[in-house]
């Protein structure tokens, strides 16, 4: 029988492999952003599937919410690659200091 | 058994396909992982009854995410090639991290499953109403505890769609080609806007 620990389970697989995406391509962003969106979805499955076994839908509301700032954030993003592309022509982040911070 | 056969191969395909997005060598193929891995998970949540929001998530990351990366990994002329130059050195320290990661998730989990947690009980005032269906049991909670959170996250669209237009939007000085001078427009009349021409038979126009 499926139970609550096997989406746990899942979902923690897939937010470790999004935290090992951010590591092994430290200088592709793209790849980066990627692995962000792997980690937001496992917190949204994180957050369906315990409000479906609690039964309580208050996690599936807010799995909603989730979403939306994951794609605000996703179109933020890469519109800031898009103007760091178009000023430097690379976008390699590990000599972004521009900020000097 | 149809349960544990559909978990089992939504599980896999899903752990399965984000590990291609780390490890594929094309960003491209990367945004098409991506894209499975949306696939398996919506099917992991219909499979527990959330279909509003599995339906929800195909909608916005397949239809809109994805296509959005899709369009910026195929526009931009990068050299994925020399991106790639610290994925060896990288790999063991990242691997640690990620083993102490699981470990500890996994750690919660069996902690998790030997009990004697008090969790507490839902209040009851979220639980499903038996007879709707899960998209009428989120809407009916959506627009009525949760409708000022629902208005913000239309403000949070909102600014997100005006920030990246600002970020990207580029002003043209001295008029570009093409460019649209309405002024120019309206001044405009049939006089000097068009010419007649009475071509003989078996020759063409000298614009």
């Amino acid at each position: 029988m499926i139970g609550i620990e096997h989406y746990i389970v899942v979902s923690a697989l897939l937010f470790v492999l999004g935290v090992l995406g951010i590591f092994l391509n430290r200088k592709n962003i793209i790849v980066i952003l990627m692995a962000i969106e792997l980690i937001l979805l496992s917190v949204n499955l994180q957050l369906v599937a315990f409000s479906a076994f609690l039964g309580d839908l208050v996690g599936q509301v807010f799995a909603m919410f989730v979403l939306t700032v994951a794609a605000a954030e996703a179109a933020v993003g890469l519109a800031i690659l898009v103007i760091y592309f178009r000023g430097r022509g690379t976008i390699a982040v590990d000599d972004v200091d521009r900020l000097k911070g | 058994m149809i349960q544990i056969i559909a978990f089992y191969l939504f599980a896999a395909l899903v752990i399965a396909s984000a590990v291609m997005v780390i490890m594929a060598r094309n960003p491209v193929h990367s945004v098409l992982w991506l894209i499975l891995a949306f696939f398996n998970a919506s099917g992991l949540m219909v499979l527990v009854g959330a279909e509003f929001i599995a339906m929800l998530l195909l909608i916005v990351y397949v239809g809109a995410v994805a296509v959005l990366f899709l369009f910026v990994v195929m526009m931009l002329d990068i050299d994925f090639a020399e991106l790639r130059a610290g994925f060896i050195a990288n790999f063991p320290l990242g691997i640690a991290i990620a083993l102490i990661l699981a470990a500890e998730l996994i750690f919660g989990i069996g902690a998790y499953q030997a009990g004697q947690l008090d969790l507490g009980v839902a209040d009851g005032r979220a639980s499903p109403m038996l007879e709707a269906s899960n998209t009428a049991n989120i809407g009916a909670l959506l627009y009525s505890d949760y409708v000022f959170l629902f208005e913000a996250a239309g403000i949070i669209l909102l600014v997100a769609m005006v920030g990246a237009i600002v970020l990207t939007h580029r002003k043209h000085p001295g008029g570009r080609r093409g460019h649209q001078d309405i002024g120019k427009q309206n001044r405009r009349n049939p006089d000097e806007a068009t010419v007649m021409r009475q071509p003989e038979v078996g020759k063409g126009v000298e614009l």
